[in-house]
Order: C-alpha cells, then structure tokens, then sequence
C-alpha cells in the first residue's frame, strides 16, 4: 500500500511539473495573500 | 522533551528564516517558495521561505483556470507517507505557539469523550473549507474563494496579517470586518490554547487532519511494540490529545507517552 501511495505521489509530483504548477505556487507564494491577511 | 521543543524552534526558523522580511514587510522572492512546507504556515508570512500546503491546494482550486493540483497533493501525499502527523508534533510553528501557551499555569481543561467528538470537526472543515467551498464558489462564480485560509487560518492572522500590516501603513488602512472577525478567531484559539492542549491541532487544523489518515502508512513516527506493552494504559493517562491509542489519526507522535511506558515498549523513529 505504501508502495503505491509513493508511486502516485511522484506521478502527480511529476505531472504538476510537467504542467508547471510549481509556477503557479511560485506566484501566489511571493504575492501578498489578501485573503489569508484578512483584507480579501 | 527539550529536544522536541528545540526541533519545533527550528523548524520554525527553517520555515521562517526570511528575518528581514518582518521589518521591510516584504515576502521572499526567491525559487524556494514554490516547495510547500510540510507544516501549517502561511506563505504570506514575511519569513515565509516556502509555501503553505493548504493555501497552495485552495489556490489551484478556486484560480482563473480551474486545474487539478497535481503538484500540491502529491506533495501532500509524500509528506504524509513519509512523516505523518509526526510534522504536527516536530514540525510545525503554530503547533509550538499553541504548546507554549499551554505551559501557562493556569487549570487545564482534560480531555474527555466531548473533545474526542469535537476533533471530528477538522474533518468537516477540510470538506467544506479546504474543498468544497472553493469549488463551489468557482463553479457559481467563476471566480474561486480559498475559504479556509479567508475565513479561519489563524497562522496567517499571526504569521502573515500582523507583522505585515504593522509595518504596512496602505495595508493597515485597508483591514476591515474580515481582519476583525480572523483577529477575534486567532484571539479565541489562542487564549484557548492556554487552557486546552493545541486547540486548534486537535478540532480544527485541515492538515492535521489530512496527516492523519497516514497513521498506519507513515514510514516514520511512533509506534507499540505489542509483545512488550503491558496494557497499563499509562500512556493514554499521559497523553494530551484525543488518542484511543498511540500512533492512531489523533497522534501526533510528540513522544510524551514514550516517558511513562513502564515497560518500554513505545518507540520514535522508523515503524518500517
């Protein structure tokens, strides 16, 4: 089981990458998050 | 556990190593910041050095362009199957604001069959808060909510909300019932930190929650060795969470029960 749980967590690591959503995480993680900060 | 506390401090500064972020109020920049943290804190805390796992998940749920997020929840799953809640007890800073508080010496309210039901709740808010809500909002609106993160995340109040606005004139004139509604919530959850063991860990955290379900797969973390446990229940007398037993979802392998075991059976480190 745990077997496969690592497999899928590295394909859709492997997937986001690959439609780089890293970037997208990027982006909203160096702007200032009005929601989180109660202003959104 | 001194030792505990020292690895909550630093990971809190591994997390939160951008210091002079707090007093430019500015957020770091750099690459890093694409990797979510195993641990709850917000990204838009100005020592931020990555992102949080639950806003990054709410982002790519409710952005422009609905997609699924590949990217967090395989990063989600990994943390889960390598540490479980073992990062809730080690690893995370609003856990350790929490454990601080409770060092208070003021009475202390025990846990009980209430608290063990009300820690259900962190399951509900991960469905309706982390999931439903965004999508739902999205898919009327077109434009998406991270509801959690709005709505509820006291470690963006702390983290984020108040060391930015404090040296943010253009974001202080901007706060409003939001702001007030977050501040009183992370008011409550802290003040109740002081008389309850980690609150907001135990009824409310999504990621706790999340962590969770990883308690009999994670490769590291606490775990019985059953021939030598003699059934004493010492350990569920020590503890402070709302276990049934060691290392079940509740468990966040803190180690506490480890000192009372009289017959040595508990255990931290690989359960492989």
């Amino acid at each position: 089981m745990r077997f496969f749980i690592f497999l899928a967590a590295v394909c859709l690591l492997l997937a986001g990458i690959m439609q780089q959503q890293p970037l997208a995480v990027l982006r909203k993680a160096t702007t200032i998050c009005l929601e989180c900060i109660g202003i959104g | 556990m001194v030792r505990r506390k020292l690895i909550q401090f630093l990971t809190t500064l591994l997390y939160n190593g951008n210091l002079p972020g707090f007093w430019q109020g500015r957020l770091w920049q750099g690459n890093s910041k694409s990797v979510c943290l195993p641990g709850l804190n917000c990204y838009s805390c100005p020592g931020a050095l990555g992102a949080c796992p639950v806003g990054a998940l709410q982002s790519a749920l409710s952005g422009v362009f609905l997609r699924i997020p590949f990217y967090v929840v395989g990063m989600l799953l990994l943390f889960g199957l390598l540490l479980g809640r073992l990062i809730c007890g080690w690893g995370c800073p609003f856990g350790l604001v929490q454990e601080l508080l409770y060092k208070l010496p003021v009475p202390k309210l025990q846990r009980s069959s209430f608290t063990a039901s009300l820690a259900r709740l962190k399951y509900l808010l991960v469905v309706c808060f982390v999931l439903l809500l965004p999508l739902a909002y999205y898919l009327f609106t077109g434009v998406g909510i991270p509801a959690f993160c709005k709505f509820i995340c006291p470690a963006g109040t702390l983290e984020a909300a108040l060391p930015l606005t404090a040296v943010n004139a253009n974001l202080r004139s901007s706060l409003g019932l939001l702001f007030g509604w977050k501040l009183l919530l992370m008011l409550v959850i802290l003040a109740a930190s002081m008389f309850i063991y980690r609150p907001f860990c135990r009824f409310l955290c999504p990621l706790g929650a999340f962590y969770g379900l990883f308690h009999r797969l994670s490769l590291f973390g606490i775990k019985v060795d059953m021939a030598k446990c003699i059934h004493c229940d010492a350990c569920m007398r020590k503890c402070l969470m709302d276990c049934r037993k060691v290392g079940d979802r509740e468990c966040i392998a803190c180690g506490e029960c480890r000192s009372v075991c009289p017959a040595g059976a508990i255990s931290l480190g690989k359960k492989f």
